[in-house]
């Protein structure tokens, strides 16, 4: 495969050759004999490769050019145009920062040394992974385009399985796998219908579909499921909570920093092939992202896993991304510039900045696992003495996460607000107005999660002996996360430069969408919002400097943390996650079927007893596996076909081959 | 020279006659080593010389004529079996269906829309019947070094087809199917050892045990 140059010097080969690189980045460690020096080869080229490809991302976004390669291949499925526009090279930041990151993580989190069996493979498939997504979001063929996809998807299959052993992950893989693949045969019908519609393989031109024609609505939905189901949005996130659960926590880092990012950036890109999409359209993407986000971050709520939880707040964080999308597609079918300007641009942002403060969190979660070696939030607590500066990062991250000024998460969210508010004074569309409130539960409901989860594993007293005396992490662990944690601060202080990196990708699918006076207006907003976020910020150090030197001026008092001035506490009369969580899941019980076990109390001296809250996977387990249940009962007649006997599969192949040929004939 | 070719093409199917009709293992082996040296010479005829070709011919007959004949002979000893006992169908019926194939598969290319040059010549039909040469050897015999017997034929008539499909072949196709071939063999040979490992036999029919119930 060659690649024809044409230009000298540009940044789209350069991100090229760094996606290849992270390709490549695992296997010398596949080869080489030594252990170890294969994991730190895949994390220097990793970082190189990231450090080029966000460069030249940046310098494609703000030059504002187009490149196009054709790779040569013998394949029967037409020329394969790999594009890179703003917008893909909006969608590669995050792509080679989280990776790079990741893979530094990876060498303190899953060292060669201890994990020598499984480590080797997750190196491989982490570049693999890395590269895949790099690829996908310049291919503009739908065969290469399915071909890189499920090199993603199967690489991330391979990554989740890491600790095969255990019987939970296994499962997990299993959903995943299944999930995966029932996108991926709605991605084969939408790309077939997209070939016959335009001729060719090679992917249409923006607005070059009608979006009337009832193709179009069978493809629109082939492709929402196609991809929802790698983005997450309800109702296809079922394999997503165990999934990021169970994977090494880099790699949820990475799943859910950039991963499910691909899914949208599958329905962001299938969307400009229409021109004048129906209201429809925009209606059931702003339905299923805010039922997406308000149910997602309900389940993160009464989550006792910490990794689940995140994995809740990413479906949270996505049906947030969509409902930006659906809200900007109505304001499109209604002709409506700043509707369509601030949904789009929330969502993008939205985008950049999920992919910023998730993987700084799953990373976070991974030192927490490491340091005490449970993911259950109730048997943690007190960890913020022994690992200050993990605790501090954590804290910047779940802040932002909430949406809570000055960090990154209040700006997108803010853009989308403004949205919903213009549309008081609107004609049409006036009932948008109602997804104000409804955005503001998801951000209360977000700050009782993040709470629960930072409170119960930070602070307080350790609850159980092994995890009393945690380590800080070492270094490869810190530099990631301190990256993370700083480049939220700087989009929260500066908005008004993050909309600089939006706005050309905005331009490069929807150019009607840019109108100077439009983002001149929300430019200057952002800029006040930047001096008040400054202000906040100057504010909080003041505050913070002001307590340290008062505090160190009086005599403090040494006692427990939440000790409720008993003499005698023990850590178990603390707040747990659980117990923190109760009210605000005993609201949602309909929807969350709380597993509770609780026994009667009576008496002055009650005897021992237990008591069990565990969240249950509503959908999977009342839904989707009766269904699979049901499936492989109706279908046990194929068992039959299964002989074991490699000569009968032989005749299984020779009959059908001999039948194609006699009705050829 | 594509009369020629021609008359190679009619080895090439007696060849397959005595892969279906020969119960000893080696005799068959060498067969198939002696198909794949022809098909090796096939392309050289049909395109004019160019070093490309040199190269693919050499390639061709070295994996096909001499690499994995040697690596299944080796297998044949160190398994210590010298002959197919009990096939699933008897040779004198699959020499039958294998005549019936090979006229079937003739009729069958008549039918099929060619490029006015490749009308009247046997490719095609010699390809068909090979791929189910190859078939029937896949289906009837026990033995896993029949089966990769079987696979050889099969990839071999595979192969005729692709010189009808191109000038001169992309390397990347060759590539890949050569490799194909070799991988093949090193899973069947991984195979082969398994079994005579766990069932001390190289009986495929034995793999039933391993069956989900």
């Amino acid at each position: 495969m060659n690649l024809s140059l044409q230009g000298i010097y540009d940044p789209a080969l350069v991100a090229l050759i760094a996606a290849v690189a992270l390709g490549c980045s695992g296997i010398p460690g596949l080869i080489l004999q030594k252990t170890g020096i294969g994991q730190i080869i895949a994390a220097v080229t990793s970082i190189l490769a990231g450090l080029a490809g966000v460069t030249a991302a940046l310098q494609m976004l703000f030059s504002n050019t187009t490149t196009t390669y054709q790779l040569q291949w013998n394949l029967p499925f037409g020329s394969c145009e790999l594009v890179i526009d703003p917008f893909s090279a909006f969608f590669l930041l995050p792509v080679f920062l989280v990776s790079a990151a990741a893979s530094l993580f990876a060498v303190g989190y899953w060292p060669a040394a201890e994990h020598r069996t499984t480590e080797r493979g997750l190196t491989f498939f982490s570049g693999l992974l890395a590269s895949s997504m790099a690829i996908l979001l310049t291919a503009r063929n739908g065969v290469f385009f399915i071909m890189v996809w499920e090199v993603m998807a199967l690489s991330a299959y391979f990554l989740l399985v890491t600790e095969h052993e255990r019987e939970e992950v296994r499962r997990a893989g299993i959903v995943y796998l299944i999930a995966t693949h029932i996108g991926t045969a709605a991605l084969f019908v939408f790309f077939s219908l997209l070939a016959a519609e335009t001729g060719s393989f090679t992917l249409p031109a923006a607005g070059s579909l009608s979006a009337l024609s009832p193709s179009a609505a069978i493809m629109a939905l082939a492709a929402f499921i196609g991809f929802g189901a790698k983005a997450g949005i309800m109702p296809f996130h079922v394999w997503l909570p165990s999934a990021h659960a169970n994977a090494p926590s880099h790699v949820s880092a990475v799943m859910s920093g950039v991963m499910l990012k691909m899914g949208l950036y599958g329905i962001f890109r299938t969307l400009t092939f229409f021109h004048d999409p129906p209201l429809l359209w925009g209606a059931i993407l702003t339905v299923c992202g805010i039922t997406s986000a308000l149910l997602g971050i309900t389940f993160a709520v009464a989550q006792r896993d910490m990794k689940r939880l995140l994995a809740c707040s990413s479906i949270e964080n996505i049906g947030i991304i969509t409902t930006g999308l659906g809200v900007s597609m109505l304001g499109l079918s209604s002709h409506n510039t700043t509707l369509m300007y601030l949904g789009m641009t929330g969502a993008l942002l939205h985008i950049l900045n999920h992919s910023l403060f998730k993987p700084l969190l799953f990373l976070g979660s991974g030192v927490i696992i490491h340091a005490t070696g449970t993911r259950e939030m109730n048997l943690m607590g007190g960890l913020g003495k022994g690992m200050p500066r993990v605790a501090a990062f954590f804290f910047i991250g779940t802040v932002a996460i909430c949406g809570i000024p000055p960090l990154n998460g209040f700006v997108s969210e803010f853009l989308l607000y403004l949205g919903f508010f213009r549309q008081i004074k609107e004609v049409s569309l006036v009932s948008l107005v109602l997804l104000a409130p409804l955005l503001a539960l998801v951000g209360g409901l977000a700050v009782v999660a993040f709470t629960k989860l930072y409170s119960s594993v930070f602070l307080g007293t350790p609850r159980i002996p092994s995890t009393a005396h945690p380590h800080e992490a070492g270094m490869t662990m810190l530099v990631p996360m301190a990256v993370f944690a700083m480049l939220c601060l700087l989009i929260g202080v500066v908005p008004q430069q993050a909309l600089r990196l939006v706005s050309p990708a905005i331009e490069a699918i929807y150019p009607e969408m840019i109108s100077t006076d439009v983002s001149a207006e929300f430019g200057a907003i952002l800029w006040r919002l930047s001096q008040a976020s400054l202000l906040l910020l100057s504010a909080v150090v003041v505050a913070a400097l002001l307590w340290k030197w008062r505090m160190g001026k009086n005599l403090v008092s040494i006692t427990s943390t939440w000790g409720c001035g008993y003499q005698r506490r023990t850590s178990r009369m603390q707040y747990n996650g659980s117990s923190f969580s109760e009210l605000a899941v005993s609201v949602f019980n309909g929807i969350m079927r709380q597993r509770v076990e609780r026994p009667d109390l009576d008496g002055l001296f009650p005897v021992r007893s237990r008591c069990i809250d565990a969240p249950t996977e509503t959908l999977l387990e009342r839904l989707i596996a009766p269904l699979f249940n049901g499936a492989g009962i109706l279908f046990v007649f194929l068992h039959r076909l299964q002989h074991g006997l490699m000569q009968v599969y032989m005749l299984y192949i020779f009959a059908t081959l001999f039948i194609l040929m006699l009705w050829a004939n | 020279m594509f009369s020629l070719a021609d008359q190679l093409l009619v080895l090439v199917l007696l060849i397959n006659f005595i892969s279906l009709g020969t119960s000893r293992l080696i005799f068959s082996i060498r067969a198939v080593a002696v198909q794949g040296v022809i098909l090796g010479i096939l392309p050289g005829l049909m395109h004019p010389f160019s070093w490309h070709l040199v190269g693919i011919t050499i390639v061709i007959i070295a994996v096909k004529g001499f690499v994995i004949p040697m690596l299944l002979s080796r297998a044949v000893r160190s398994a210590e079996i010298k002959r197919e006992f009990e096939p699933f169908l008897g040779y004198v019926p699959t020499l039958l269906l294998g005549a019936i194939f090979a006229a079937l598969s003739f009729g069958f290319a008549g039918k099929l829309p060619m490029l006015p040059e490749h009308q009247y010549y046997m490719f095609v039909p010699a390809s068909i019947a090979t791929l189910m040469t190859g078939f029937l050897v896949l289906t009837t015999r026990r033995k896993a070094i029949s089966q990769v017997i079987g696979y050889l034929v099969m990839e071999n008539g595979i192969f005729i087809f692709g010189l009808l499909l191109a000038d001169a072949m992309p390397i990347m196709v060759e590539a890949g199917a050569l490799l194909d071939l070799l991988v093949g063999t090193f899973v069947m040979g991984i195979v082969m050892n398994q079994i005579s490992r766990e069932f001390s036999s190289l009986d495929t029919s034995l793999l039933t045990s391993l069956k989900e119930e």
